[in-house]
C-alpha cells in the first residue's frame, strides 16, 4: 500500500485554522483555484443622468466582501462614481470620511481590511466617454489580468455590451447583477463549454455497487459465505449486507433461469426471501444487517445505466474527437468514452457505503471495491495516454491526480454550455423561453421583463434620450414597456394574457418604487446568491447557474431560467 | 426628526418606506410614522450569523439595536467527560466569514467587538451588547423586543428561545407577541422562517424536518470500528475516558485534539482503516459544520428583509419558511409550514410516539436523543401518577433508577401520556405511547 499511515503530529497551519470551515466544502483544490484568481467588479459606468448618480453598486461590494473573506487572490474595482450621501446609507464599506471620495477607491480600501492575504486595487478615473469601453480601449491587456468579471448594473446596453464581448473573447466567465428595491435579478455567461468534475452530488444518489454484475473478485468473495447456515448467531448478524444481497441474487438466478430480478415486483419478491432469512430467534428479535439489505434492494438493484448527461458528453465533438489543444477534461473524457464501450460502465468510483460489519471483513470488501477502481483508473490512464501520444504536442502529461478524480467522478461530470447575458430582443431562444413562463401564475418573469425594461430606460437616460433625466419619467418608461411587450408578441399577439399583463404591470410599479435605487437586505442577500457562483465557477466545484436568477423580496422567493 | 441629510442618507429606503406599492397592504399609510415607528423599534440579533444581521439590521434603519450570543455552539457532551464552558470569543476560524472581527481581535468578546464596529460606521444607530448565552437572560428581557432576529448556530438555543417566546404571548397584551426570524446555515444550505409565537408554526413543530445524523452505535465504536470516524469517536468517548479520565477535555485546545488525533490513529492502524486526519478529528470531535461567508450573507439577509417588512409593512412579510440550496444553481422553497396541535410548545395536544413496550426505560431514553420529533438529550419523565425517571436530585435519581432496567409495557399503559423535560429546555414535553 502506498498510503501509508501517518505517525507524526501534523496540526493544521493558521492558514488552514482561518480557512477551516470552508476547506471542509471545496478542499485544498477549491482553495488554491481560488487564491490564483482575481475578480474584476466594474461597479458603475458613470452616473445616469445629471440628476442621478447611477448604480449604487452595493451587490457588487457585498459580493467583494463574500469573495475576500474565504481568500480570493485579488480583485480590482472600476467605479468612476463619488461617494454620496445615499451610498452611506446603502454601502457598509463606506464611512462617514469617504463623502465625497472616488467610491472605488474608498470602498477597496474598507475591503481589503477583511483579509490581508487579498491583494485589491481600483480604476476611479473618469474616462472621456464616461464610460468602461474606453478603459478596455486604452488597455487591451486589462481584461486578461482578470478570472471572473463581475459588473453591476443597470448599465448602458452598449456598455454592458462591449465588456461581455470582450470577456468572451478572453473566455472570461461574466456575473451581470441588478438589485433595486425588493427585486434583484442576475446573469452568468460562460465560455461556449464549462466542464465541471467535481460537481458533489449528493453522497446518497451516487452509489455504484455493481450488485447485478459483480467483477470476479466481488463474486468470489460473496460466493465465501455459500454456508451462512453453519455460522453462528454473531457471525451471521455481521455479514455485510452486501455480501448478503450477492448471495441471495445467486440463489434467485438458480430459481429463476439465471436471471435476476427486473421489476418491482420481482424485487419485492427478492426482497421478501431476503427478509425471511434474517435469524429472529436471537435476544435481539432480528438481524441489522439484514434489515440493511432488505432497506437496500430497491435502489441497489438496479442495473447500471448511463445518465443522460454524460451520455451528451459522450455525444460531444470534443470528446469524440479530441485535439492537441483540448483541455485536459476533454482528453479524459473521451478515454473514459472509451472504457465506456468496451465495458458498458464507467469506471467503478470505488467507494463503500458503511455497513453493519465485522472491521475486518469490512476492510476486506472495500479493498475489493478499492483494488478495481485503482484498476479501472489505470485502464484508463493507459487509454489517455495513448490518446496523447496520438494528438500529439501537448505540454506534458495529464497528471494521474487528475484522472483518478475523474474517474471516481466519471458519474456525475456536467459541461454546462454557455450563453450569453439575455436580452429580449437578444437571441430567439431567450423570447421564447421567456414565453414559456410568462403565463405560470408564480413565475417570475414579469419581474426579469421589468429589468429589461429599466435596462432599456438606463439606455436611454445615459445615451441622455430623455429630456427630464429622471429615471421615472412616465413617457421613457411607457414606451419601453411597449417596446419589451411587442417584442415579446412580436409573431404572435395571444401570448401575453391580460393576468399576465397584470403581473408584468405590477412588477414593473414596484420596481419603481426606489426609482433605481437599491435596499441593503436585498442587495447584501444577492451579493451572497453571486459570490457563491463566482466560487463555483472559479473552483470548478459544484454547479454553477445555467444561466439566469431572479429573487423576489417581496415574496421571499426566487427562480431559476435558462433564458 | 429627519434632518435634511438624514433623508439624503436614507432615500432608497424611505422611497419604499413613504410610497405604497402595488403588493402592500391597502390599509398601511406610508410617511414618516412609518419611518419613525422604524427607528423606535427595540430589534434583537442573535447568534453566529450576528455580524451579518447587525450589519444588515442597521443600514435598514433600525436605530435601537441589541446583540446577544453570538457565540459557536458548544460541541456535543458525552456523558461523564467534563467539557469547558465554551465563551463568546472571537476565534482564528470564526475570519472566514465574521467579517467585523480581525486578526487583532482573536480572544475578544464577540459582541462587543461587532457592536462597536457597525456603530462606528453606521452614524446615528446604538448597539447594546450582551456578552453571552440566550439562555442567560429572562423573560423581561425579551419583552422589551419588538421583533427577535436569530441566527443561532444550535437547535437547542433555537427551540429554547423558541419556547420561551411562545411562553410570553399574553393574549390580552399584544405586545407581548414578539415575531421572532430565524435563519440558519450549513455549507451551501440554509433557511429562514418567521414566526408568529403561538399563531404561526413554531420551530418544534418544524422539528422533525430538522433530523439529527444518527450517531454512531456504542458498540461499533467499541469493538468494531470500520471507518476512520469510528476510531475518532473511540480515542475521544473511550480512551480519552480511560487514560485521562481527571483531564477535563477542551475540544479548542489543539493538544487535546492531537491526543485524541494520535490515539484514531493508533487504532485505526491496528484495524487498517485508513484516513484519520487531524481535520477530520477536529470535524467529528468538535462537530463542526462547514460555513462560508456567502450563505450567511444569503440567510442573513433574508432574515433581516423580513424584519424591515414586518417592522414597517411597506411589503408582506415571509409566511412562513424559505429554504435555499447553492449546490447546483441556485435554489429556494418557499412554503408555509404548517402549525401542529400535537406541538409540544405551541399545540396542546400530546403528541403521539410509537415504541417497543418491550425496550427498556434506558434504551427508550436512548432514542429520545436520535428522534427527529423529540431530539432530547438528558430527558427525565414521569406519568401523571409517577414518577419514571428523574436525574436531579440525587435523591430521586437513586429512587427511580432500577425503573431504568424495566420493560415500557411493565411501566406505562399502551396509549398512556408521559411528561419529559430535559434541562436543555424550560418546557415539558408531551408525548401518548403507542406501543407498536
Ligand atoms: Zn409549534
Amino acid at each position: 500500500m502506498t498510503d501509508a499511515f501517518p505517525s507524526a503530529l501534523t496540526g493544521p497551519s493558521s492558514k488552514e485554522r482561518k480557512y477551516d470551515r470552508q476547506l471542509r466544502l471545496w478542499a485544498a483544490s477549491g482553495q488554491k483555484a481560488l487564491e490564483e484568481s482575481r475578480v474584476l467588479l466594474v461597479n458603475s459606468d458613470g452616473p445616469w443622468s445629471n440628476q442621478s448618480t447611477g448604480v449604487s453598486g452595493v451587490v457588487g461590494v457585498e459580493t467583494l466582501k463574500n469573495l475576500v473573506l474565504p481568500g480570493i487572490g485579488g480583485f480590482t474595482i472600476v467605479d468612476p462614481a463619488t461617494v454620496t450621501e445615499a451610498d452611506l446609507g446603502v454601502n457598509f464599506f463606506l464611512e462617514e470620511q469617504s463623502l465625497g471620495k472616488p467610491r472605488a477607491a474608498e470602498t477597496c480600501r474598507l475591503l481589503k481590511e477583511l483579509n490581508p492575504d487579498v491583494e485589491g486595487s481600483f480604476q476611479s478615473k473618469v474616462w472621456d466617454s464616461g464610460s468602461i469601453t474606453e478603459l478596455l480601449r486604452q488597455d487591451p491587456g486589462f481584461l486578461a489580468q482578470h478570472r471572473l468579471v463581475l459588473v453591476s448594473g443597470p448599465m448602458k446596453r452598449p456598455s454592458l455590451d462591449a465588456l461581455c464581448k470582450a470577456a468572451s473573447e478572453l473566455n472570461i466567465p461574466v456575473l451581470y447583477t441588478r438589485s433595486v428595491g425588493f427585486y434583484s435579478s442576475f446573469s452568468l455567461q460562460l465560455p461556449p463549454l464549462f466542464p465541471i468534475v467535481e460537481t458533489h452530488p449528493d453522497p446518497e444518489t451516487t452509489q455504484d455497487l455493481r450488485l447485478l454484475n459483480p467483477w470476479p473478485e466481488l463474486a468470489e468473495a460473496a460466493s465465501r459465505i455459500d454456508d451462512l447456515e453453519t455460522l453462528d448467531d454473531h457471525q451471521h448478524g455481521h455479514v455485510p449486507y452486501l455480501l448478503l444481497l450477492l448471495h441471495y441474487l445467486e440463489k434467485w438466478k438458480e430459481a429463476h433461469n439465471g436471471n435476476v430480478p427486473s421489476n418491482y415486483k420481482e424485487k419485492s419478491e427478492f426482497r421478501e426471501m431476503v427478509r425471511s432469512s434474517a435469524r429472529t430467534c436471537n435476544p435481539e428479535g432480528g438481524e441489522e444487517n439484514y434489515d440493511e439489505a432488505v432497506a437496500a434492494v430497491l435502489k441497489s438493484l438496479n442495473p447500471f445505466s448511463l445518465r443522460s448527461s454524460t451520455r451528451e458528453i459522450f455525444e460531444m465533438e470534443e470528446c469524440k474527437n479530441p485535439r492537441a489543444d483540448s483541455a485536459d477534461f476533454w482528453i479524459i473524457a473521451s478515454a473514459v468514452r472509451e472504457f465506456f464501450q468496451q465495458h458498458n460502465v464507467l469506471p467503478l468510483p470505488g467507494s463503500l457505503p458503511d455497513m453493519k460489519a465485522q472491521s475486518a471483513d469490512y476492510v476486506s470488501l472495500q479493498n475489493i471495491y478499492k483494488s478495481k477502481a485503482k484498476k479501472d483508473v489505470e485502464e484508463v490512464t493507459n487509454i489517455v495516454r495513448r490518446i496523447e501520444s496520438q494528438i500529439g504536442s501537448r505540454s506534458g502529461d495529464i497528471p494521474e491526480k487528475d484522472i483518478e478524480i475523474f474517474c471516481k467522478n466519471a458519474a456525475h461530470i456536467k459541461v454546462i454550455r454557455g450563453r450569453s447575458i439575455p436580452e429580449i430582443d437578444g437571441e430567439a431562444q431567450t423570447l421564447k423561453a421567456i414565453r414559456n413562463s410568462i403565463s405560470i401564475p408564480d413565475s417570475l418573469i414579469p419581474v426579469f421583463i421589468a429589468f429589461q425594461a429599466l435596462d432599456n430606460v438606463v439606455t436611454d437616460l445615459q445615451e441622455r434620450r430623455i429630456p427630464s433625466g429622471s429615471i421615472d419619467d412616465e413617457v421613457a418608461w411607457g414606451a419601453q414597456i411597449d417596446r419589451v411587450l411587442s417584442a415579446l408578441t412580436a409573431d404572435d399577439q395571444s401570448t401575453i394574457d391580460e393576468d399576465a399583463r397584470e403581473r408584468i404591470s405590477e412588477a414593473i410599479q414596484e420596481l419603481r418604487r426606489t426609482e433605481g435605487g437599491e435596499l441593503h437586505n436585498i442587495s447584501s442577500l444577492t451579493g451572497g446568491l453571486v459570490a457563491q457562483e463566482a466560487l463555483k465557477v472559479i473552483t470548478r466545484q459544484y454547479v454553477p447557474l445555467d444561466n439566469t436568477c431572479i429573487f423576489d423580496g417581496v415574496r421571499s422567493r426566487s427562480e431559476m431560467y435558462t433564458l | 426628526m429627519a434632518s435634511a441629510d438624514s433623508s439624503l442618507r436614507w432615500k432608497h429606503l424611505h422611497k419604499v418606506l413613504t410610497k405604497p406599492g402595488p403588493f402592500s397592504d391597502e390599509d398601511w399609510v406610508p410617511g414618516s410614522e412609518t419611518i419613525s415607528a422604524l427607528e423606535t423599534s427595540k430589534i434583537l440579533g442573535a447568534g453566529g450569523l450576528g455580524c451579518e444581521i447587525l450589519k444588515n439590521l442597521a443600514l435598514s434603519g433600525f436605530k435601537d439595536i441589541h446583540v446577544i450570543d453570538m457565540g459557536k455552539s458548544p460541541p456535543i457532551t458525552f456523558s461523564g467527560i467534563p467539557q469547558l464552558t465554551l465563551t463568546d470569543t472571537i476565534d482564528i476560524s470564526n475570519l472566514n466569514r465574521q467579517f467585523l472581527f480581525r486578526q487583532a481581535d482573536i480572544g475578544k468578546p464577540k459582541a462587543e467587538v461587532a457592536a462597536a464596529f457597525v456603530e462606528r460606521r453606521v452614524k446615528g444607530v446604538k448597539i447594546t451588547p450582551y456578552v453571552g448565552k440566550i439562555q442567560d437572560k429572562d423573560e423581561d428581557y425579551y419583552m422589551q423586543f419588538k421583533i427577535v432576529v436569530c441566527g443561532l448556530d444550535s437547535i437547542e438555543a433555537r427551540r429554547w428561545i423558541n419556547a420561551t417566546l411562545i411562553g410570553m404571548v399574553d393574549p390580552e397584551n399584544p405586545e407581548s407577541l414578539k415575531p421572532f426570524i430565524d435563519g440558519g446555515t450549513e455549507g451551501f444550505k440554509g433557511q429562514a422562517r418567521v414566526i408568529l409565537p403561538t399563531l404561526s408554526s413554531c420551530i418544534e413543530c418544524q422539528l422533525d424536518m430538522h433530523a439529527p445524523r444518527p450517531a454512531v452505535p456504542l458498540c461499533t465504536i467499541a469493538t468494531i470500528p470500520r471507518q476512520p470516524q469510528h476510531c475518532i469517536e473511540w480515542a475521544h468517548q473511550i480512551a480519552w475516558q480511560e487514560k485521562r479520565k481527571d483531564d477535563p477535555f477542551d475540544s479548542d485546545d489543539l493538544d487535546h485534539i492531537g491526543w485524541v488525533y494520535n490515539a484514531a490513529l493508533e487504532r485505526a492502524k491496528q484495524f487498517h482503516i485508513h484516513g484519520v486526519t487531524f481535520q477530520m478529528t477536529q470535524g467529528v470531535v468538535k462537530n463542526i459544520i462547514p460555513a462560508i461567508a456567502s450563505t450567511n450573507a444569503v440567510i442573513a439577509a433574508a432574515t433581516t428583509s423580513e424584519a424591515l417588512k414586518i417592522a414597517t409593512s411597506c411589503n408582506p412579510y415571509l409566511d412562513n419558511y424559505m429554504m435555499y440550496a447553492g449546490e447546483e444553481g441556485v435554489y429556494t422553497y418557499t412554503f408555509e409550514a404548517e402549525k401542529k396541535p400535537d406541538c409540544p410548545v405551541c399545540g396542546n395536544l400530546a403528541r403521539n410516539m410509537t415504541v417497543d413496550p418491550d425496550m427498556t426505560l434506558q434504551e427508550y431514553i436512548d432514542t429520545l436523543g436520535d428522534r427527529p420529533e423529540a431530539q432530547l438529550k438528558k430527558p427525565s419523565m414521569r406519568t401523571e401518577e409517577k414518577t419514571l425517571y428523574q436525574r436531579f436530585p440525587p435523591q430521586l435519581e437513586e429512587q427511580t433508577r432500577a425503573n431504568l432496567q424495566r420493560k415500557l409495557r411493565d411501566l406505562v399503559e399502551d396509549g398512556q401520556e408521559i411528561a419529559v423535560s430535559d434541562p436543555a429546555y424550560t418546557i415539558d414535553f408531551r408525548y401518548r405511547l403507542l406501543f407498536k
